[in-house]
């Protein structure tokens, strides 16, 4: 059956009856992106810079096709990025606070459980702030990545205005010489003007009680999204200046391709995936990993 | 660019033609370039494109010239009658037993929407039929999925039935049925976890309960902001598991939603449902004309040719 390929079988379909760089090699490479969520401009754009490569004319067998592609993928999203920091910001002194910010159900609870774990490894001192105050049972998963962590967890009230949370972890911080705040946000889609607002508000509130916070905030995309993904950088970095993505579930079969495409456009960096449910699924973003994975399934 | 409708991208294509009443093949290839765009744009998935396409081409290549519709906005037709063909023609009902009760099992991936939604039906149900549905705590791996049910569960005064997270789902499923059996709820709704369709292990367990619940009804439920990884979660969960309908969340957002059209396709089942907000009662019956609407973005072209 010709539908329904994955990425990497149809680049080895492709590969099976090569015989040389063509304007058909370049077609099914588009293709090929466009399957991964690459999106439509983005995957034409690379396809371009890969037509003018002299490399790939060259190359004489698929090995060293395959190489060429990638080693331009991982050029192209670095040249992207150029002068861009892709390390984690830490305060020089005082409680360094990292916001999560997304839409619904992309892991943002989650990646905080695993990251507090990872921090709290490293010896630092974690708190967390429960400032989902809305979805049912969103304070009890926190609390409960809390237990397992061994680190606290500020929370309100059912139904509390978030950002009295927000307050109140801030001050907790400062107060109990904390190193590191996270702050939980409760998902909510970037349309949504209002709820939108109420994260500026949380913002503003702790810029208000420490000066440089937060000096993370990070926006945390599900690696199954496709093109409304980058609806949701523009408008998230719109509202909080946004510095750096988290991509999560990429244990599955979704390549996240989007990112390619926000990288390109806004300049966001990809700091952190997420690869399963548990506290160690969590890894430092690396492009050529990520690359890799987007040719997942490629003979070798 | 990004998210401009198939309405301005067809108008583009075919604006300077017109005047002449008449489509040509070099039109008519550049109009299904454009609608090619259109819908990748809208994350259908590549594969349900190239055969959609074709089938518009194949249509489109032998209308005739309607009087009083540019050729722009008689592509434009043919592509929403298709579409909405494609999607199903017109809504359809929650599966229901002959006797009580109805046994409604979740599946999909991680932060889905599964619990949301069962919240929102059970509300439904209550509301429209004075349905007393149980719910069954079935996950047992998500941290706080049973405080998240038992929350919901009691903020409408619908019961929640719950073992904790020592006890293997199948057995928190028996005993759930037994329960339900001896109170005579008319509903029971599975909650379970969140998984990946392709973990062994979790689509086994899935398969088990199955077997022992015998569902009415298994809804695959499925965010709507899915790109081109849609077809591959609903292949995988419907190979296994036979879903009987699909729930497609998040539709309050901004997304085109082709993740619709591709699992449609895939599967054929029905979409039953869509979420459309975080209130229990934001939950829509499914409208594939409206669906197929939304993935073009062309709500103007449509009230246009009407008037035509
Ligand atoms: N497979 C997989 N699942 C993940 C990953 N990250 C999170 N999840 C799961 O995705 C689901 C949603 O995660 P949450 O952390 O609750 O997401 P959230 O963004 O906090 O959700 P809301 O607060 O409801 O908006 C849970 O079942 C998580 O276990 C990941 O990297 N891989
Ligand atoms: N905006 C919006 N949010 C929704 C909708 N349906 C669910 N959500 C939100 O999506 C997030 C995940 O929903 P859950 O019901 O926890 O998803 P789940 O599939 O049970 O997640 P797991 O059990 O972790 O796999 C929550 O924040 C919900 O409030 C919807 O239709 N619109
Ligand atoms: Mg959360
Ligand atoms: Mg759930």
């Amino acid at each position: 059956e010709k539908t329904r390929k994955s990425f990497g079988e149809r680049l080895n379909a492709f590969f099976a009856k090569f015989r040389s760089v063509d304007e058909d090699f370049f077609e099914d490479l588009e293709d090929t992106l466009i399957q991964a969520d690459v999106g439509y401009e983005t995957a034409m754009q690379i396809a371009d810079e890969l037509r003018s490569e002299v490399k790939l004319k060259n190359a004489k067998n698929k090995n060293d096709i395959k190489q060429v592609i990638i080693d331009k993928l991982i050029s192209i999203y670095d040249a992207a990025g150029n002068g861009e920091d892709i390390s984690m910001h830490f305060a020089k002194e005082g409680p360094t606070v990292i916001m999560f910010v997304g839409v619904n159900g992309v892991g943002k609870t989650t990646t905080i459980g695993k990251m507090a774990a990872l921090y709290k490894s490293q010896g630092k001192k974690v708190l967390l702030a429960a400032a989902d105050t809305f979805r049912a049972g969103a304070t009890q998963q926190l609390q409960e990545w809390g237990r397992r962590d061994g680190v606290e967890v500020v929370a309100g009230p059912d139904r509390a205005d978030p950002a009295s949370v927000v307050f109140d972890g801030v001050q907790t911080a400062i107060r109990g010489n904390y190193d590191v705040l996270f702050v939980d946000t409760a998902g909510r889609l970037q349309n949504n003007v209002n709820l939108m607002q109420e994260l500026e508000k949380m913002k503003r509130i702790i810029t208000r009680e420490i000066p440089d916070a937060p000096h993370e905030v990070l926006i945390v995309l599900d690696g199954t999204t496709g093109q409304n993904a980058l609806q949701q950088a523009k408008l998230f970095k719109d509202s909080t200046d946004v510095s750096g993505i988290v991509l999560t579930k990429l244990d599955g079969t979704a390549k996240g391709g989007i990112v390619l495409a926000i990288r390109n456009e806004m300049h966001l960096p990809v700091k952190w995936v997420g690869l399963g449910e548990q506290a160690a699924d969590l890894r430092p973003f690396s492009p050529a990993d990520f690359v890799q994975g987007l040719f997942k399934g490629l003979v070798d | 660019m990004a998210f401009e409708g198939l309405t301005e991208r067809l108008q583009n294509a075919i604006s300077g033609l017109r005047k002449k009443g008449k489509v040509t093949d070099a039109d008519l290839r550049e109009t299904m370039r454009e609608i090619r765009l259109a819908l990748l744009e809208a994350d259908v998935n590549f594969d349900v494109v190239k055969d959609f396409i074709k089938t518009v081409r194949d249509r489109a290549t032998g209308t005739k010239v309607l009087e009083g519709l540019n050729p722009a906005q008689q592509i434009v037709k043919i592509v929403d009658e298709e579409l909405t063909k494609m999607m199903g023609e017109e809504a359809v009902p929650l599966n229901k037993s002959p006797k009580i009760p109805t046994i409604i099992m979740m599946s999909g991936l991680q932060g889905a929407g599964k619990t949301t939604t069962v919240g929102k039906l059970a509300l439904k149900l209550k509301n429209e039929e004075k349905a007393r549905p149980l719910l069954i705590a079935a996950d047992i791996y998500r941290p706080a999925a049973i405080d998240q049910l038992q929350k919901l569960g009691s903020d409408m005064d619908i019961p929640v039935f719950s073992l904790g997270t020592d006890v293997d789902p199948r057995e928190i499923v028996r005993q759930g049925l037994a329960q339900a059996a001896e109170n005579h709820n008319d509903y029971v709704f599975i909650d379970t976890a969140g998984r990946l369709q392709i973990d062994e292990e979790l689509m086994n367990e899935l398969a088990d309960i199955k077997d022992i619940a015998k569902p009415d009804e298994i809804l695959l439920v499925i965010d709507a902001m899915t790109g081109q990884n849609a077809v591959q979660t609903a292949e995988g969960f419907d190979q296994r598991l036979d879903v009987t309908g699909v729930v497609l969340t998040k539709l309050d957002g901004d997304t085109r939603g082709g993740a619709a059209l591709s699992i449609r396709a895939v599967t054929g089942k029905p979409i039953k449902f869509v979420g459309q907000g975080e209130k229990m009662t934001d939950l829509d019956v499914f409208y594939p004309d409206r669906m197929s609407s939304r993935i073009l973005g062309m709500g103007d072209m449509l009230t246009l040719i009407e008037k035509a």
